[in-house]
Parts: structure tokens; sequence; C-alpha cells
């Protein structure tokens, strides 16, 4: 397996009764990087992220994720949905306790513990659900994810549903839990500044249907980010703007030209 | 059917929920009463005896019209009369005189055992049967059109094939409260099951968990909401059509003996035995309240 092909997508296409939705995907993430994938909605972005979780199936093409093909779900890939999808019945603890008992024979209780200790949840361990915050709710979503040690972390739109501060935190929390596992993530999202801040790079699409690449964007910006000092930075700046650009000219474009 | 009215009961559900946390609060309002004036507590006072005020004002508005109408002569006995008959009654309620002579206290209770066996057998069916219908798609369509059919027929409708199939009575009456309990437990389970969110069983997908994980962790506690809503149905319908079946079919129950009293022309009986059967009810549905709070997980 070559590091810099982790996970691949080639010649990725999906079609719903007919209609196409994605078409020509290819796509390669080296161990370790960032991605996120951005787009106007509806453009299948999280279609794409459901086919890499297994949750779907590609009409065309293959996927491999360290050298494996990529058939159906599994504990190799840890998943982070948009609304926490927390089981209402169990604790914090028991929720990740149930991804870590899937996967692991040994340490349970441990593995538990320091998910929820690596959110910065411990004192919530014993509380369920409905007595934690949205953005809680999340990092215990988050936590369960990466209990089970996953190759890659998919987040689909994880921070949509919170307030602007809480994002913030949550965005920066993500940045410290990734630069401390050094996990792989691909991230679903629709927020150009969240897009620019985490990732090593951003894969912009083209609106739906038959949703392709459109662009890849490098983000050189050095790690440790803070995101106080890149609001002025003019580097930044300029990813940022091409974000835009890209979403606001070439992509709104087409979708005017397509609605006429 | 059974779907309109878990809307609103989830809705009561929710309201009354919030009564516990009310409570945590009242040690903080206890220290603030303490600590300011006394005036606080006057205030406090008339809240509460509004919330008795009204219940206690309609209850004896109920028995004044009750007399009035008494009064007008007739045969229905007075307050004071039926009051005095169930204290006699309530002073001696587990006698026996005979098989068909017993104190009204074994007439409750072998009218509740007889709901208890029917309703539990139908759980025993009801519950895999809703999972199966709510899991598949080809058996709800076979089931739809039975179920469709057989559920507005009174359950009464199904006493003589009881007594036909079990040639008693006992087991005739159970198998009228197994049939009509049967349906809401189907009918909610497999309603319970169908709305399940996706989200959790993507989290099942995901983690790849084995078939008895899925159902221990999330199917069982995501329907058993749903399951508490049919319990509840069935035990309301169960508790109706006992006195009717118990009045066609003789032996001891609490609808028997109503029917006995009838024959012996005690008005005054027959309405204790009206008040009990409300409270038992009403018991009943308290009970099960408790349990389907206890099942809803605040969310």
């Amino acid at each position: 397996m070559v590091p810099e092909r982790f996970l691949s997508l080639e010649g990725i296409g999906v079609s719903f009764a007919a209609s196409e939705i994605l078409t020509g995907i290819d796509l390669t993430i080296r161990k370790g990087e960032f991605v996120t994938l951005i787009g106007h909605s509806g453009c299948g972005k999280s279609t794409l992220l459901n086919l890499v979780a297994g949750l779907l199936k590609p009409t065309e093409g293959t996927i491999l994720l360290a050298g494996k093909h990529v058939d159906g779900p599994g504990p190799d890939r840890g998943v982070v949905f948009q609304n926490h999808s927390l089981l209402p019945w169990l604790t914090c603890f028991q929720n990740v306790h149930l991804a870590v008992e899937r996967v692991f024979s040994d340490r349970l209780k441990e593995r538990s513990h320091e998910a929820l200790e690596l959110v910065g949840l411990s004192h919530a361990e014993q509380k369920y659900p409905h007595q934690i915050s949205g953005g809680m709710k999340q990092r215990v979503g988050i936590a369960r994810a990466l209990a089970i040690e996953p190759k890659v972390l998919l987040l689909d739109e994880p921070f949509g549903a919170l307030d602007a501060l809480t994002r913030a935190t949550l965005q920066d929390e993500l940045m410290r839990i990734v630069e401390k596992t050094h996990a792989t993530v691909l991230m679903v999202t629709h927020d150009v500044d969240e897009a620019v801040l985490l990732s090593d790079r951003v894969v912009m699409m083209t609106n739906g249907p038959s949703a392709r690449v459109g662009d890849i964007l490098q983000v050189a910006l050095p790690r440790p980010r803070n995101r106080l000092a890149l609001a002025h930075d003019p580097k930044f700046m300029e990813l940022r703007a091409a974000v835009l650009e890209f979403l606001h000219e070439k992509q709104a474009h087409q979708a005017r030209l397509k609605a006429a | 059917m059974a779907a309109v009215p878990l809307r609103k009961e989830a809705f009561a559900l929710r309201t009354t929920a919030a009564h516990p946390s009310a409570a945590v609060l009242s040690p903080r309002a206890d220290a603030a009463q303490a600590k300011f004036e006394t005036g606080y507590r006057r205030t406090r006072a008339p809240q509460w005896l509004a919330a008795m005020l009204a219940p206690v004002v309609g209850l004896l508005l109920f028995v004044a019209l009750w007399h009035v109408i008494a009064r007008q002569g007739g045969r229905i006995p007075e307050p004071a009369v039926v009051g005095k008959a169930a204290v006699a009654i309530f002073s001696d309620p587990f006698y026996i005189k005979g098989p068909n002579d017993q104190g009204i206290g074994w007439n409750v209770l072998s009218s509740l055992k007889r709901v208890g066996i029917g309703f539990g057998m139908a759980c025993l069916v009801g519950i895999p049967l809703g999972f199966i219908i709510g899991r598949f798609k080809f058996a709800s369509g076979m089931a739809a059109p039975i179920i469709a059919l057989l559920k507005p027929v009174s359950p009464l409708a199904w006493l003589p094939i009881g007594l036909l199939l079990f040639k008693a009575a006992n087991p005739a009456a159970i198998y009228v409260i197994f049939v009509c309990s049967l349906w809401p437990m189907i009918v909610n389970t497999a309603v319970g099951v169908r709305q399940i969110p996706q989200d959790y069983l993507n989290v099942a997908r995901v983690l790849n968990l084995s078939e008895w994980k899925v159902f221990t962790k999330i199917l069982f506690p995501a329907v058993l909401p749903y399951m508490i809503t049919g319990v509840r149905l069935s035990i309301g319908v169960a508790w109706l059509v006992i006195v009717a079946a118990e009045m066609l079919t003789g032996g001891v129950g609490i609808g028997f003996w109503v029917w006995d009293e009838w024959n012996n022309l005690k008005v005054e009986h027959i309405i204790v035995a009206i008040f009990t059967i409300g409270i038992v009810g009403l018991l009943l549905e308290q009970m099960l309240m408790l349990a389907a709070r206890r099942f809803s997980y605040g969310s």
C-alpha cells in the first residue's frame, strides 16, 4: 500500500433511479491528511461520504482504503453524523462503549474513558444525551468515532447544527484532536471558513446532478493554526476568496444556466 | 388509527415530565422563603389551593346535581344512600358465601386476573407479530387487511366463538380480553418499529453491530415507548370489555356482580360498582403512565 494513496476513490459514479448524482470522481487521500468536501447543497457531497462509509454502494468505480476494497460499512471507518445520532437510552459512556466493544476485546472501559477524555467530556460520562448541550453531544459523537481507532474519520457536516460560537470551539477541538491522533479525515461541510481553517486540501464540487470534482485547493497554511491570527492572514484570505469564488461565481453561474 | 393518539400522548408525557425538575428546584425556593419575607409564602398558598379547588368544586357540583336528580323521585338512589352502601360493602370486601356471593374485593380481583391473563397472552403474541410486521414490508402488507377488518369489531362479538372453542365461561372471557388487547399491541409495536430513526440504524450499520446487539441496544429500547402506549391502550380497552363480558358469562367478577345486583334491584350497589370500576381503571392508567414516563428518555 502506498501511503500517498491511503484512501482512493477511482472513477466513482452514483445513480439513483435513472438520475445521475455523481460522476467520474477520482480522489486520493494521503495518510494523516485532512480533506474537506465543499459544494452547494444537493451536490452529492454527503452521498460521496456515505459511499466511503459503506452506507451506499457506487454504481460504478471502486473505493480502496489502505489497500482494501470498501464493500459495506465497517469499523475501520469512524463516522460522525450531522445530528450526533447518539442513542438516547444510553449514557455518553455507554454510547462510546457500544462502539468500543464491537472492535476491541481488551481494555474496553479504559478505551471508552480515554476517548471521552480526549474530547474533554470525562465529567459528563454518566449523563444521558438529553442532559447535555448540542456541542457536547457532537463531541460524544466524535469520541465514539475515534474510540474504535478507525483508519479514517468521516465527518458529515458535524458542526452544521451548532451555533457559531460552539462551532468555533469544536473546530479548535477537532484540530487539536487530529493533531494529537494523526487521524486521516474526510469531512463534508458547506462552511467556507471551516473548510479552509481545518483542511490540508479543499475538494470543491460542482453542482448536481452529475456532480464532479470541480477543483482542489491546497491549503498550505502551517499548523498548528490559530483562528484569530489567520483572520488577518493574507494567505488565508486568498484561499478563502478562492473557495468563495468557486462556489458563488463559477458554480452559481452554472446553476443559473441550468435553471434557465 | 393508533398513530394519532400516540402523538398526543407523547406531548402529554413531555409536559408532565417537567414536574420532576420543578421538584428539584423547590429546595431552593424553600431557602428563598426562609431568607426573605413571609409574604412569599402567602402568594404561594393560593396557587396550590387553586389547583385543588377546581377538581373539588367539580366533584361537589357533580354530587349536588346527582342529589337533586335523585330527589325528583324515580329509582336512582341519593348520594348519601350510595355512600352508606359503599361503607357496608367495603367494610367486608373479602367474604365468600358460596360461588355466586362473594365480596367486592374478590370480584375485582377475579376481573383483574382475567384481564391480566388475557392481556399477557396478547403481549406474548402481539409484540413479536408487531416486530415482524414493522420490520418486513411483505408481512405488513399481508397483515394490513386482516387488522383493518378485525380491529373495528366489538370484542364481545368474539365471545360466542370463545364459548364454542373453550366450552367454559372463564376461558371465553379471557379469550375476549386477549382478542381486544391484541390489536393495540400489534399496531403500536409495528408503528414503533417503523419509526425507529434511520440515524440509529445507520449507527448500527457503521459499527457493524451483531443482530443481537441491534435488537437489544437499538430496536427494543427504541420501540419500548410505543409498546408501553400499546399496553396502556390494551389495558384500557380490556378493562372496559371485561365488565361487559362478565355480564354475559357470569361467575365471579365485577361485571357479573353489577348484573347480579341489577337482578336483586340493588341500584345503590350498582353505583358503588361503577365508581369502583372507574377507580380501578384510573389506577391502572396511572401505573402505566408512570412506566411510560420512566422509558421516555427525555428526548
